[in-house]
């Protein structure tokens, strides 16, 4: 098995890098290995093999993922739904570094839900840098979710790209509870005339975890509109970043675009960051950006504990209360009780104060 | 029977002394009136009755059945059988009512089986519409569906005394009604009678709620109690005789001066 090469890392003193672990990732530690992909539903749309799609390289990371990758294309030709949701399950195993890479092409007028779920076959670290390419043609639908909950030990470095075009409807959703280092690059342009997005998340890190998100709405059309919804907790000694760029170019007069981002701090040691950015480069646009970084509400805790409801299930509550708001927008039903009750056993509760 | 004692209690919020000496003993069955102008120190009293933080005892008591309240967490205060219906309840996103009493019956060793039953029961009983059953707690509800969802979960706990911080703020005519006379309801209840402190600013909750005692509370202190007809006095005249010069008197001379003037 080969090693992955030498490579010039970005540095922490880059402002795109700022606050990440990058310092700290060495990746000759891992050989090159790619994870173990099992697919289920949607198998007529599913091709295996490189992809001729040559992509934006926004770093070393999606560079590497174009020299190693092992992709998977979902190609949805026009006009046709698909009924059940494509689920995409990636599987790595510790000491090595793989590059999965899922291309998604919606077609004019069709639809199609995708869920991506990356994993450890055991404990230990790894390298994913997994990328994802997803273009939807005038009038089409798409729905994606990722989960990431891969080992605690495990650094995850991904780029998710999407373009929407005319009148196209995108809803991305991530959940992230995985990972000593989870960083997701997301851009979604909107290059159509009434192109809509949608994006939740929900993220939840404790420990000695690290979740960092940078999150481009980019809106490059006209009566375009996009709205998200990043929800995130911290526990233990875990960090989280969230920095948002809404950018709204010349030409997308008419464009409504929304950012909020609210961050929990559930122990002291814990440290979550909120970084809301709006470019706006035209008149005539609707645009807001809200961020919150803080403690569980004291009056909410008081209002359960008023009931008689002990503090740590209080706490519980209030925690899922508050996540329960990106769990109901999840694509599956099914899935988001699961991660309900992930992120429950996750919670690691102190005892309240009484 | 149960007996809520609270005894020369004093607090302070900030640093400032909020409650100066209050003495009140409510009794399973009894319907008792806090009534007070604004600043009175009304709603510290049932904060710190219920143990919500930001407010300092400085000295007094209070005791349910003889165990020291103001010793326990607000959980075990509620468990213990004390009640708080809230003056403002707090919006808990995500958190739905069912939940809620689910862990709070369990906290209590009560079975939790068909808790969605017994809210739609108890729902009916006050005009509550089942389908704010499934929103989460308080949000976006009017002002009169919370204090309903609240005097539902009052329902529900079946405390043995319920503190009502100014019930009837914040509602329509008709919510008052149905959730006054549940509240009534309950203190007539002939096995488990609900023991009442209804505080209030206005007299309109009362038309609804007879107490059977009426205290007034003005600078952190009783300084009237007698029956309903002193809410009725307050009505005609306002205030303005308990709040005359800056100190409410002491015990003695003053209290029975104010006795003698709403004594039957």
């Amino acid at each position: 098995m080969a090693q992955l090469r030498e490579l010039a890392l970005p540095s922490a003193d880059e402002e795109i890098w700022r606050y990440s672990r990058i310092d700290a990732l060495d990746p000759t530690a891992f050989e090159l290995e790619a994870a173990d992909t099992a697919v289920s539903g949607g198998e007529n749309y599913v091709t295996r093999g490189a992809s001729a799609a040559v992509l934006a390289e926004p770093d070393v990371f999606a560079e590497l993922n174009t020299e190693h990758q092992s992709t998977l294309v979902v190609e949805v030709p026009r006009g046709t739904t698909v009924d059940e949701p494509i689920v995409i399950t990636h599987t790595s195993r510790p000491g090595t570094a793989s590059f999965p890479r899922t291309v998604l092409r919606v077609g004019e007028n069709a639809e199609v839900t995708v869920i991506e779920r990356f994993a450890s076959a055991s404990a230990g670290p790894a390298l994913v840098a997994p990328v994802l390419s997803a273009e939807v043609a005038p009038a089409g639908r798409l729905t994606y979710l990722a989960v990431n909950d891969v080992d605690l030990e495990a650094w995850q470095i991904g780029h998710q790209l999407v373009v929407g075009d005319r009148d196209s409807s995108v809803r991305l959703s991530t959940v992230t509870l995985g990972g000593y280092y989870t960083r997701v690059r997301t851009e979604v342009r909107s290059s159509g005339q009434g192109a809509s997005t949608k994006q939740v998340a929900l993220y939840f890190a404790g420990g000695d975890q690290m979740h960092d998100f940078r999150v481009i709405q980019d809106h490059d059309a006209p009566h375009t509109s996009s709205d998200l919804l990043f929800k995130g907790a911290v526990q233990d000694r875990a960090r989280s970043v969230y920095t948002g760029l809404i950018t709204i170019r010349e030409h997308a007069r008419g464009t409504a675009a929304y950012q909020t981002n609210r961050n929990l701090t559930l122990s002291d040691g814990a440290w979550a960051e909120s970084v809301p950015n709006l470019d706006i480069r035209t008149n005539d646009v609707k645009c807001s950006h809200a961020s919150t970084v803080g403690p569980i509400d004291d009056d909410q805790r008081f209002y359960l504990e008023s009931r008689g409801v002990p503090p740590e299930t209080a706490e519980r509550l209030v925690v899922l209360g508050f996540f329960e708001e990106v769990l109901d927008q999840l694509p599956s039903g099914q899935l988001a009780d699961e991660l309900r009750a992930a992120v429950a056993d996750k919670l690691n509760l102190q005892g309240g104060a009484s | 029977m149960s007996e809520l004692v609270i005894s020369g209690l004093h607090a302070t919020v900030a640093g400032r002394e909020i409650l100066r000496g209050v003495d009140l003993t409510i009794r399973s069955g009894e319907v008792h009136a806090v009534m007070g102008p604004n600043g009175a120190g009304k709603s510290t009293l049932s904060a710190v009755v219920m143990g919500r933080s930001g407010y300092e005892v400085t000295a007094g008591s209070v005791t349910l059945d003889g165990e020291d309240v103001l010793a326990m967490p607000t959980w075990q205060r509620a468990v213990a059988g004390l009640h708080l219906v809230m003056q403002y309840p707090t919006e808990v996103p995500g958190v739905a009512l069912r939940d809620v009493m689910v862990e709070a019956l369990a906290a209590r060793g009560h079975a939790s089986d068909n808790v969605r039953g017994q809210l739609v029961a108890e729902a009916a009983k006050i005009g509550f519409e089942e389908r704010f059953l499934d929103r989460p707690l308080n949000v976006d509800l009017s002002g009169g569906e919370k204090k309903r969802n609240e005097t539902l979960q009052l329902a529900m706990l079946r405390p043995r005394i319920a503190i009502l911080d100014e019930l009837d703020s914040g509602l329509d005519i008709d919510a008052l009604r149905d959730c006054s006379r549940r509240v009534e309801e309950l203190s007539n209840d002939p096995d488990e009678p609900l023991g009442v402190l209804a505080i209030t600013h206005y007299n309109r909750l009362l038309t609804e709620l007879k107490p059977d005692k009426v205290h007034i509370l003005v600078k952190g202190r009783i300084v009237a109690s007698g029956g309903p007809e002193l809410a009725t006095t307050l009505e005609t005249d306002g205030y303005a005789a308990f709040t005359d010069g800056d100190e409410p008197a002491e015990s003695g001379a003053g209290a029975s001066g104010l006795d003698d003037l709403f004594r039957m």
